[in-house]
């Protein structure tokens, strides 16, 4: 194994002198007095490797030993991963010990001593290959499959596999024979390297189906599809985090991936306090039951940033593999383009654009392309649909991080300053923001068999009217109320009323902050035909009092019971009003 | 680590910048403290034997034979009660006359809290200033700085807020602090009889400015001390962050770093963090509370210093002038507390969410009305009934020589509204309508 000294120490860019080969993102080890440093290899030349170490450099020593371990830096794989809270390295944080994070402690991610039940779904004889389903256990209310690890390649028999029962995760399971006869064990764990992708699967189609938010914006006007990439990014106090909380307890997934990236800690700590509490709409669960939380929050180590997303991609990829549908949120994907940015200035090469690596859109375009929905080669579906957040410097769109995410992702809801400023939230931009899937035939095709025939169409139409709306009321602005005529005052409040009702949702309260898709549909339609109906005003003047009762009404619609009395009733009052007011 | 006697001098610089030397030495770590002719210095670089220092006081009049001597140690403090009534420099050496501190020697810049073992805030911070209470409720654990421009009374505000706060300690960072502002405080606490529980660190304009590095370290780790150690709440005001980031800038430019934008290093955004992050509720009770200041050039706050501030912190506070009034006021568009929502209702009356969000809602159609009679056209009455609320409320509560209860504060929000406004133009729930509706207010 190849051993090196330490030569040089400028922040957490370490540079070893060498004695044998090593590898490009090869994993060492710095030996200080008491503990070991876990650091990677981001550049070799000559017999010196340059390293970056994923903690704090205090004390570091030239000529301090230092051990290369042969593989890059992997998570490991296997059942009692769900509900757990790792930082970026996949270490437990709930198994570290006192109040500080300690230099150098890293725990297991895996229970070694809890017990799973186990039922074998291959039989002796199989003939298996990597990533083949050998057997479930429940881990929680999930299926886990133990599946062949995914490093083998070429084909295997099944020699032998346990009885069902309960089994430790290091027990060996099952023995399988390759083609030349060499026999290999098989436990309930594996290990994978976080910046390969997981590709054993049969075919990635094109997303073909929605998923579910219950946020009204992302569903109705720029629906995310299930395997679908998006991004959300926004000035501060935009509501970011609101919005992808939001999200995570909402979304039609089986399993959410949180990955915290050098934002708040006080947010993680929302979610660690929130999460156990709150109820799974759909399932009637907890909702810490489907969360994992990577958590490498501002303070922590800035290069294993980087690591965190990674380690997330691969765990949410992991369980794709076991036909399951898996959301993956990030927030911040800055935070991890800064620490490529101080990396690639502490190497001394030659900047991009506000001095990020020139590769950056490429590290992007390639972290968001290993979301996506796959067929396994066993007929099952599964799933990762990523959705990022986005901190653009200044609130300016027109940075690399932001520019770069907008060419790899898919969906776009922009946060906007002003709509937060006017406490419309969420307050995802109406006409900047936008969903390719909307166009895609296989969505519509969804939408026409799931929800109605004209759904797209009366999705932009409604699009449309909030468009019109906004240019109306320029006009309004600079001529002045009454010198325009008293329709350019109907539109716009009829692009409020779409904007109130369907736009906006009130994310702390306990009905309308989850809209199901049967409900938005109802809303839409409903919202729709009022604008598409005729009004009849004799002043300017009674256009605004009528379209505030007016959306008055819809709210309470809104925070009612769905297809309770009141709703129904309700829903009659703004039919009510909306005929006292008919044109023929 | 090394002790005194064994200590080695290395007399040979072999390179000298404005802010750096360096010099060819065996066995020195990273971060480790050294004297170049008496003057402190950190370890930045390390590149087999040559060893970059950073010599805070920069360089001025250091020859290539001075004296380098290497501590075998990051910087350190010592910490126990003593700290309590007493005032620093940079370094933790005393500056008011008082003999050093005597205590358990503790590395600054120390490692961060588990995620994990951290508590969600939840005490309320009461300072009196309701554009503070009523609007943007402060609680402790709670990370915040104020952004004003620098002909704002922020220091004042800031002493305010402390001295009402009722904290265990309250700890002052002061970074490029003018004298006056310096003997202000002093003063202050002085007068308040509130000595015995002000720790203060002081990086004055006279001092050089690069020291300022270390103040919120030595700051946070004498929080630490108080918090986790003794279960206290602790409040730190650091002022100004924005002379801090300069400094940064200033160490990164001479090191040739390659700037990110506003000549900002690119590490601002992590290394702001690691000091705004150290706010912190423990479980045991102790907290950690930060409240800085970041001076803004014309108000911009797209600018990188208070651009990254607002991403790490949990909102903001801005002050500007009212001149309807002619004071100071918290501004309650641009100001945010993100933590409000775990106290207000719930440590105080459970109107106090909808009266804050209402008068907010009247007085930004206060605003637009104006900006309505500013472009010539006529108003209506509601317009003009908006503005004499706009008026009042800026007066009696957004201003900042406002000291009352939250209580009070709701009572007076009450009071406007019916003076001013018809049950249905306030759209408050109807059970505090009936409870709080001042019928013969008008």
């Amino acid at each position: 194994m190849t051993k090196g000294k330490v030569t040089g120490v400028v922040g957490n860019l370490v540079t070893v002198e060498v004695n044998g080969p090593v590898g490009q993102n090869e994993i060492c080890y710095i030996h200080l007095e008491k503990e070991k440093l876990m650091s990677e290899v981001i550049k070799v030349k000559g017999n010196i490797a340059s390293t970056q170490v994923y903690e704090s450099t205090r004390g570091l020593k030239v000529g301090m030993d230092v051990e290369f371990t042969e593989h890059m830096l992997e998570v490991e794989l296997g059942p009692g991963l769900l509900s757990k809270n790792f930082d970026g390295l996949q270490s437990d944080l709930d198994t570290k010990e006192g109040i500080f994070l300690k230099r150098g402690e890293y725990t297991d991610p895996l229970n070694k001593d809890k017990k799973f039940a186990f039922k074998a779904l291959a039989k002796v004889g199989d003939t298996v290959k990597a990533a083949d389903w050998l057997a479930v256990v429940k881990e929680g209310w999930i299926d886990h499959k133990i599946m062949v690890p995914f490093k083998f390649e070429g084909k295997y028999k099944v020699k032998s596999i346990v009885s069902d029962g309960e089994y430790k995760v290091y027990d060996t399971v099952a023995v399988l024979t390759n083609d030349k006869g060499d026999d290999v064990k098989v436990t309930m764990s594996q290990k994978w390297p976080v910046k390969m992708a997981i590709n054993h699967f049969k075919e990635k189609p094109r997303p073909n189906k929605i998923m579910e938010t219950g946020v009204r914006i992302i569903d109705i006007f720029n629906p995310m599809a299930e395997g679908g990439t998006g991004f959300i990014p926004g000035p501060f106090g935009c509501g970011k985090t609101v919005l992808q909380h939001a999200i995570s307890k909402n979304a039609e997934a089986d399993l959410i991936i949180i990955a915290a990236c050098g934002e708040r800690a006080n947010e993680v700590v929302e979610i660690f306090t929130d999460f156990p509490e709150l109820i799974d709409p759909r399932t009637g669960r907890k909702l810490m039951e489907r969360t994992m939380i990577i958590c490498n929050t501002s303070n922590m180590p800035v290069a294993a940033r980087e690591a965190s997303v990674y380690t997330a991609m691969t765990l949410a990829e992991y369980y794709r593999q076991m036909g399951l549908k898996v959301l993956l949120l990030a927030d911040s994907t800055s935070r991890w383009a800064q620490a490529l940015r101080e990396m690639s200035n502490r190497l001394e090469e030659l900047p991009g654009q506000d001095g990020f690596p020139m590769d950056l859109p490429a590290v992007i375009s390639q972290f968001y392309s290993r979301a996506g929905m796959v067929h396994l080669d066993n007929g099952a579906t599964g799933s990762v649909t990523f959705i990022g957040t986005v901190s653009p410097a200044g609130g300016n769109l027109k940075e690399p991080v932001t520019e770069s995410t907008k060419k790899a992702a898919r969906c776009f809801y922009a946060l906007q300053q002003n709509r937060a400023d006017a406490k419309r939230y969420p307050a995802v931009d109406p006409i900047e923001s936008y969903s390719k899937y909307l166009e895609y035939p296989e969505i519509k095709e969804y939408f026409k068999k799931t929800i109605s025939e004209g759904w797209v169409d009366l999705v932009l139409s409604a699009k449309n009217w909030a468009q019109r709306g906004k240019e109306t009321y320029d006009q309004i602005n600079i001529l002045g109320d009454d010198s325009v005529p008293v329709d350019y005052h109907v539109i716009f409040w009829k692009s409020e009323v779409i904007d109130f009702v369907l736009m906006q949702q009130d994310a702390f309260d306990k009905i309308d902050s989850i809209t199901p898709l049967a409900r938005q549909k109802v809303m839409l339609e409903l919202v729709m035909s009022l604008c598409e109906q005729n009004y009849k005003f004799d002043s300017f003047e009674e256009v605004t009092p009528y379209f505030k009762k007016m959306i008055n009404l819809f709210r309470q619609m809104n925070y009612s019971e769905f297809k309770s009395d009141d709703f129904f009733n309700f829903e009659k009052e703004v039919k009510q009003l909306a005929e006292e007011r008919r044109a023929k | 680590m090394q002790g005194q006697a064994f200590q080695k001098i290395y007399t040979k610089i072999i390179k000298l910048n404005k802010a750096t030397c360096t010099l060819k030495a065996e066995g020195i770590g990273n971060e480790e403290l050294a004297f170049v002719d008496g003057r402190p210095a950190q370890v930045v670089k390390i590149e087999r034997d040559e060893v970059t220092l950073q010599v805070f006081q920069g360089t001025e009049g250091i020859a290539t034979d001075a004296e380098v001597i290497f501590t075998g140690k990051p910087p350190t403090l010592k910490v126990s009660e003593q700290l309590a009534g007493r005032f620093f420099n940079a370094y933790g050496k005393p500056i008011d006359g008082g003999p050093e501190v005597d205590g358990e020697e503790r590395e600054i810049g120390g490692p961060s809290v588990n995620p994990v073992r951290r508590m969600q805030p939840s005490e309320y911070i009461k300072t009196g200033i309701a554009g503070i209470d009523l609007n943007n409720a402060l609680v402790t654990g709670q990370k915040i700085p104020f952004f004003a421009d620098p002909d704002q009374p922020y220091n004042q505000v800031m002493a305010d807020v402390a001295l009402r706060a009722e904290a265990d300690k309250i700890i002052l960072g002061g970074m490029g602090l003018s004298n006056d502002d310096y003997l202000y405080y002093k003063h202050l606490f002085d007068n308040a009889g509130a000595l015995d529980k002000i720790v203060c660190f002081i990086n004055t304009t006279d001092d050089p400015s690069v020291e300022r590095l270390l103040i919120p370290d030595m700051a946070l780790t004498t929080a630490e001390y108080f918090a986790v150690d003794k279960n206290e709440k602790v409040l730190v005001l650091l002022t100004d962050m924005t002379l801090f980031a300069d400094a940064l800038a200033i160490v990164s430019n001479k090191m040739d770093q390659i700037p990110s934008k506003d000549s900002m290093p690119g590490s601002l955004y992590s290394d702001l963090a690691k000091i705004y992050e150290k706010a912190v509720q423990f479980p045991a009770g102790g907290s950690i509370t930060i409240i800085a200041v970041t001076t803004l050039s014309g108000g911009d706050i797209t600018h990188a210093i208070p651009d990254n501030t607002g991403y790490i912190t949990e909102g903001q506070l801005f002050l500007r002038k009212d001149t309807d009034i002619n004071k100071v006021i918290v501004d309650p568009f641009r100001s945010l507390s993100r933590l409000k929502q775990l106290v207000i209702g719930k440590k105080s009356r459970a109107d106090h969410p909808q009266v804050m969000n209402t008068a907010i809602r009247l007085f930004a159609e206060a605003t637009s009305a104006k900006t309505k009679r500013d472009n010539g056209f006529d108003l209506t009455d509601y317009d003009e009934r908006c503005i004499k609320f706009a008026y009042e409320y800026s007066e009696k509560l957004l201003a900042i020589d406002v000291n009352i209860q939250v209580d009070e504060m709701l009572d007076t929000g009450w009071n406007l509204f019916s003076r001013f406004f018809d049950k249905n133009e306030v759209g408050i729930k109807k059970e505090f309508m009936d409870k709080y509706w001042k019928a013969d207010a008008k």
